[in-house]
């Protein structure tokens, strides 16, 4: 794989951790669904890309159904959802959002470290990619648990997914063809739950906030 | 061949048909039917591997060995007797009104949903399935734990599946992981995660990865096999869905993620040449029987507490799998099949306790044995055995565990031996009121089914008597197969 490739991936996996950041700091719900949409595209570009370096065929394929899955159908079932649940422009009160940049900061760092062992191994992909898609699945879990709201949860759930998902393609030239479409099936049916799911919150609690749901616990 | 076939087809063609059958009065029949019939096309699988040996389906894609035949047959097994308790149990809900006729529809094909993904988690050969067949499992029972859409059932099925979710998400990184250093033996065909290809070139995979790997899948699917401290879903999940489902989380899901573990194990096992994997089980599981028998006293509800039990014994199964060797693996095999037949009996006997008292406040619970002697005493006979009393299954696994770790960790044993006893006291205090003293329940509408309850109980009193001989080989083979 020649230099420029390399840098070209390195440039969308940056993107990537960019939008991660971004996330993490947004405060409108459906500013947060279109960088979802963002850094959708940005998969679909790097597997492209490494695709079209590599030959490996199968990596059209699972471009193509990143792009239906992660930037049209599922922003698509969120634009919905927040509109027929009247939360369109909902504005979360975040606190601490430097503090929330620090440890994220912190995050990446860590991933790398954990990544570099390992992504020595890596045959010719640009070396830091593995860090970095293991920096974005931190970095969603660090915004699931910071927000208080069901749908920023789940567009955190979701942007984990995609950072696993840049894993595969960046450290392995990707799953295996069965393996990526019964990952997609998932996280289709999963999407399509958690809308049933959060008319059922609503329905219950009158809200969305997830406050509500914490009166399980041990004595 | 073609036994696979049935069987992972008649559950998958169930869910759409029972989808399609909508809220008929034959809908808990053919349930029935189905889980039946997955049960004899498992009993004809089994009969296979007996006759000859491990069987590989479908270009190695599904295979069965002794590690998850007997898995399979358990799993077809307490499906179809849970899908028979479940005809009484839920015709009574129907009535108090707690189940409707869409809520009945989505329970039964999603049941039927749910066997079909463990099945598939068992057979499949494909690390890459594996974890979607276990992501599937999740979401096929997240809508049944919210089916009673209170407040509580909603805020345990959102904790199960945000919870599992993220979970799994590690396990996923890990599978990830996995290939990576796979591929690298394997080249990058779609054999690379095939666990039989990956068993042969173990000890050529990477070991830095490997342990890596290993360290997110064990995270990854410990979180569903109730891993203390990733066990805050389980309870919940446990207490606030209908009893058959809580029958069938503890009785098979725990199990098949326990057993995905496993598989991981013997992976890392191979590639590391050290204990790591296997100490770090031991430490998880651990921490999970102690942390779990200290809860078990503090619990009002009676299905959380039995939920803790679960973490509790799945610990120990962890903490045996962890010390490895030929006796721990036995017993480990040995504790997961009865663990599975008396806690599901458990949960039947709970079940209809619960709907006779109208409450799952154990306080508010008494005199089962007056009201209804057989289900005060499967109760009764149900906890002796889960507790650990001789003559039953548990004890001797419990036993074999408890005395391997004393010749190999004895710095273990004082921890095992406090939690069981501390276990003990908590639940057998509890359940003693609950199943004699004075009562003014009513008989229950419904006949309970509790034919499901002492089958189960009397194949686990007789695995603690004698074991019959092709299931001691075929537990002997797997515990080789560990390592």
């Amino acid at each position: 794989m020649s230099a420029f490739t390399s840098q070209v991936i390195n440039l969308f996996a940056s993107v990537l951790l960019l939008i991660a950041f971004a996330m993490l700091a947004q405060r409108r719900i459906v500013t947060l669904i279109n960088l979802f949409a963002i850094q959708g595209m940005a998969l679909v570009g790097s597997t492209l890309t490494v695709a079209w370096a590599t030959g490996q065929h199968h990596l059209y394929w699972s471009a193509g159904i990143t792009f239906v899955l992660k930037v049209v159908a599922l922003p698509w079932i969120l634009h919905r959802l927040i509109r027929r649940l009247n939360v369109k422009w909902d504005i979360e009160t975040l606190i601490n959002i430097p503090t929330m940049m620090l440890v994220g900061i912190v995050l990446v760092v860590f991933a790398f470290n954990l990544a570099l062992p390992i992504s020595e191994f890596s045959q010719s992909i640009a070396r830091g990619t593995l860090g970095i898609a293991l920096a974005c699945v931190l970095m969603s879990f660090l915004m699931m648990i910071t927000r208080s709201k069901a749908v920023p949860q789940v567009i955190g759930f979701l942007a984990m997914e995609n950072g696993l998902f840049f894993a595969a393609t960046s450290a392995t030239y990707g799953m295996p063809m069965v393996v990526e479409l019964g990952i997609a099936l998932d996280v289709l049916v999963g999407m399509v739950i958690l809308g049933v799911f959060m008319f059922q919150i609503r329905e219950q609690f009158d809200s969305l906030d997830i406050h509500h749901l914490e009166k399980l616990k041990e004595d | 061949m073609l036994s696979f076939f049935i069987l992972l087809a008649i559950p998958l063609l169930g869910g759409p048909f029972l989808w399609l059958l909508g809220d008929r009065e034959s809908a808990p029949e053919v349930n029935s039917a189905f889980s039946l019939a997955t049960f004899i096309a498992s009993a004809w699988l089994t009969a296979e591997v007996i006759s000859g040996g491990p069987i590989t389906a479908w270009n190695d894609q599904f295979f069965v060995d002794a590690l998850n035949v007997f898995l399979v047959a358990l799993t077809a097994f307490v499906g179809f007797t849970t899908s028979l308790f479940s005809r009484p149990y839920m015709r009574i809900e129907r009535e108090k009104g707690k189940m409707t006729g869409p809520r009945l529809r989505l329970y039964h094909s999603m049941y039927q949903a749910f066997m079909f993904t463990m099945l598939l988690a068992l057979t499949t050969n494909n690390l890459g399935i594996l974890w979607v067949a276990m992501e599937a499992a999740t979401l096929a029972t997240v809508l049944l734990v919210s089916v009673y859409r209170t407040a509580a059932s909603l805020e345990a099925a959102w904790k199960y599946f945000i919870l599992c979710g993220v979970g799994i998400a590690q396990a996923l990184f890990g599978t990830i992981l996995l290939y990576f250093a796979a591929e690298r033996v394997l080249g990058a065909e779609g054999n690379a995660l095939l666990w039989t290809h990956l068993n042969l070139v173990k000890g050529e995979l990477e070991p830095a990865i490997l342990s890596l790997a290993f360290v997110f899948l064990l995270v990854g699917y410990g979180t569903k096999v109730g891993l203390v401290p990733l066990h805050n879903w389980l309870p919940d999940a446990h207490a606030e869905g209908p009893t058959p489902i809580s029958a069938v989380l503890s009785g098979l899901l725990l199990n098949v993620a326990l057993y995905s573990v496993v598989r991981c194990k013997v992976l890392a096992d191979g590639a590391l040449e050290s204990r790591f994997a296997g100490n770090m089980m031991m430490g998880f599981g651990l921490l999970s029987v102690v942390v779990a028998a200290f809860f078990l006293s503090r619990q009002r509800d009676v299905k959380r507490m039995f939920a803790y039990s679960s973490i509790e014994h799945m610990g120990l199964v962890t903490f045996a799998f962890g010390m490895a060797g030929p006796i721990a693996n036995f017993a480990g095999l040995l504790h997961m099949t009865v663990h599975s037949l008396v806690k599901s009996a458990i949960f039947f006997a709970v079940g209809h306790a619960a709907q006779k008292a109208g409450t799952q406040v154990m306080e508010d619970i008494r005199g089962l044995a007056k009201v209804s002697p057989t289900v005060g005493w499967g109760l009764m006979i149900g906890t002796l055995a889960i507790l650990g009393m001789p003559p039953f299954g548990v004890f001797a696994s419990e036993f074999l565990i408890l005395t391997t770790a004393m010749r190999e960790h004895p710095w273990a044993t004082p921890f095992l031996l406090l939690a069981l006893g501390v276990a003990f006291a908590a639940v057998f205090s509890r359940v003693q009121p609950m199943v004699f003293g004075d009562t003014h329940m009513k008989p229950l509408a419904h006949q309970p089914a509790l034919v499901p309850v002492f089958v189960h109980l009397g194949l686990g009193l007789m695995l603690g008597l004698y074991i019959p001989p092709y299931l001691a080989a075929w537990y002997q083979e797997a515990a080789r197969l560990l390592g």
